[in-house]
């Protein structure tokens, strides 16, 4: 615990002293194993123009096991729960692929990078990742109408 | 006499057999003639069974170790290195052997064996070092890297081993825990850095991946047994044998799919069944009774309402609840049909009929299987209840121990009996129609009969039970032999393909 804590302000510090672009960190409590997460929609992608409220959450073996990171906003994406807990799971959030060395700093990124390109591949919703493959101009509609009515 | 030989052989197990032989090793010297007469009643193996051998964990242990000094004899490697290499070749011998001739550099880099591997693994003290993963820069802090020179503190690295043993049970493909470096960690590191039981588990999970990835390898999968079936039967055999095995702690499974022994049912044909039990069998009941289906989609519908003017949710076709015609053709008569006799209602119900036949018919294979599984279960209770029977049976009939046997070997015979009658009826549910289906239903009537007699045999006062040995031993007998029949009948057919299925069995 008191391991993952000194890990976990050291990173922490990192990110606030470079912050990435498109999302912000904000630590819930002192003890800083609840993160709220803000990411804008990337300007080039179909979620453009929304922000996203995220939670990552830090297991108590962090960083032995990967952080668990879900979106508050309701959001339409293949690799995103469609429920209320908009719960993400694939790359290096499984913990078969977690590597210690991993970063949180990796972790936000990728999520970003699922916003300018979704996985439909890794999916967890097979439904929208079909329509996402197979119909991408009624996906772009569903989702961007999403955008509008949730994440603005 | 003679379905009481075949019953006695068949409880001989393979080992009994080999004191067979030795025996008959020795009359060959006194009688000849005798011989052969033994040697006619000695019992072939039969359509239904499969050749398998039982392996213990040590055995095991020691396959892998020839093979894996095998390899090490033949590439000029350590053994560690070519357990590595053998584990992630999933110990395909000989295309390991021909690989690491064309390209060895490329094999050994893919294994995570890349140069350098050889040197011993050693804890360091780094002046100025800084642990990546806990941020600590004690000094004197006890670090470790392997030949791919990504460095951890020895702490760090030891619970990130000891997290995939424990948690996800991983063994042969730990990696490096550098992000992207997919060097494997061996057992070298291992023996360095974590406490003894957890190296015990390592070692337990990698005698695990051996059998796993060895197709004619199989884990006994009752609890707590640590037994391995060896049996040569591939998956792209399954439609045409049941490869029924039993292992050293006597359970009873099928070598195909693991499931406890379903003969004379294929492996597809269990899968498929119990899936559609699981979703069906109390839907059917329910549906059976409540609902109808729609006469244009076939939609099952419910009626919530008193109206009998109903509209499928579905296709939207308009009909009538009472006839199933359509509902244009009522007229003006609401809420009261009085058109039975017209062509299109009465196809309507044709139509309802046959959905509702399919579903009676599913009904009635799902109720018998479902009546002998809980029989069976019924019979283990009747099994401890034959023991308690057993012990007041030889008090108060002065019989010995030995004489009493008879009643635990009926009741065995019974319970194996059931569990084959619970699956003849998956079987028959995706037969067709045909003179062998009914051939092969007269076998079920013969050992279902067979089967009952048995079991009412039981129910008998403990105080009579002793007059009745004779029968009971003919009976257990003779049902035996039902079983054997049904099961050899079934097994030729399977084997030669024969069966209409209503399903493709080689999907």
């Amino acid at each position: 615990m008191a391991q993952a804590a000194k890990r976990i302000t050291r990173e922490y510090t990192e990110i606030e002293a470079n912050p990435p672009q498109g999302i912000t960190i904000q630590p819930i409590d002192e003890d800083m194993f609840k993160w709220n997460i803000e990411i804008t929609g990337p300007k080039e992608s179909i979620y453009a123009g929304g922000t996203f409220k995220l939670l990552l959450t830090l297991p108590t073996n962090y960083p032995f096991k990967p952080p668990v990171l879900s979106f508050q906003t309701k959001i339409y994406h293949p690799n995103v729960t469609n429920d209320d807990k908009g719960s993400m799971c694939l790359g290096i959030l499984r913990s078969d692929q977690w590597k210690p060395s991993c970063k949180i700093l990796a972790v936000l990124e990728m999520a970003r990078g699922l916003l300018m390109e979704p996985n439909p591949d890794d999916a967890v919703e097979t439904s929208i990742a079909e329509q996402y493959k197979n119909d991408k101009a009624a996906f772009e509609k569903t989702a961007k109408a999403w955008v509008k009515q949730y994440a603005k | 006499m003679s379905s009481d030989d075949e019953f006695m052989s068949d409880q001989l197990s393979d080992d009994q057999y080999e004191d067979d032989d030795y025996s008959l090793g020795e009359l060959e010297e006194d009688d000849d003639r005798y011989l052969d007469d033994v040697k006619d009643e000695k019992p072939s193996k039969k359509a239904y069974e499969v050749d398998y051998k039982v392996h213990s964990d040590e055995q095991i242990r020691a396959a892998q170790q020839i093979q894996i000094e095998e390899v090490s004899s033949i590439l000029g490697l350590p053994g560690e290195q070519c357990a590595i290499l053998l584990r992630f070749f999933k110990w395909q011998k000989d295309r390991l052997i021909e690989k690491y001739m064309d390209t060895p550099d490329e094999v050994l880099e893919d294994a995570g064996l890349g140069p350098g591997y050889e040197a011993p693994a050693v804890l360091e003290k780094l002046k100025g070092f800084s642990c990546e993963i806990c941020c600590d820069d004690e000094r004197g802090l006890e670090t470790y890297a392997m030949k791919c020179g990504h460095r951890y503190c020895a702490d760090c690295y030891r619970q990130y081993i000891e997290s995939k043993i424990k948690d996800e049970g991983e063994a042969s493909r730990i990696e490096c825990p550098s992000e992207g470096c997919s060097r494997i960690v061996g057992s070298k590191t291992i023996d360095l850095l974590v406490p003894s039981e957890i190296n015990h588990r390592y070692r337990e999970l990698l005698n695990r991946t051996y059998v796993d990835d060895k197709p004619n390898l199989r884990w006994c999968p009752a609890p707590n047994c640590e037994y391995v079936v060896d049996c040569a039967i591939r998956p792209t055999q399954l439609h045409s044998i049941v490869p029924t095995v039993q292992c050293s702690c006597s359970h009873q499974f099928c070598f195909g799919c693991g499931y406890a022994d379903h003969l004379p049912c294929p492996c597809l044909l269990v899968k498929k069944w119990l899936k559609k039990c699981e979703d069906d069998s109390e839907t059917a009941n329910w549906i059976s009774a409540n609902t109808k289906e729609c006469p244009k989609c076939v939609s099952t519908i419910e009626k919530n309402g008193g109206c009998n003017h109903m509209t499928c949710r579905k296709c939207k076709h308009e009909f009538c609840w009472v006839c199933m015609g359509p509902w244009q053709e009522h007229g003006t008569s609401w809420y009261n049909c009085n058109r039975f006799e017209e062509k299109s209602g009465s196809e309507a119900r044709d139509q309802q009929a046959k959905s509702r036949a399919s579903l009676e018919r599913y009904l009635h294979y799902y109720n018998r299987y479902d009546n002998h599984d809980h029989s069976a279960k019924l019979d283990k209770d009747l099994y401890v209840k034959t023991e308690k029977k057993m012990t007041t049976l030889q008090s108060s009939s002065g019989l010995s121990w030995i004489e009493v046997q008879y009643l635990e070997a009926a009741s065995k015979v019974l319970q194996q009996c059931r569990q084959t009658l619970k699956w003849t009826y998956a079987f028959a549910f995706y037969l067709e129609r045909n003179n062998l289906t009914y051939i092969f239903e007269d076998n079920q009537k013969d050992l279902e009969m067979a089967v009952e007699t048995l079991s009412s045999l039981f129910e008998m006062p403990t105080d009579q039970l002793a007059n009745a040995k004779k029968e009971m031993m003919d009976r257990t007998a003779y049902v035996n032999s039902r079983r054997i029949i049904l099961l050899e009948d079934t097994a030729k057919v399977l084997a030669e393909e024969n069966w209409k299925f209503t399903v493709d069995l080689k999907q």
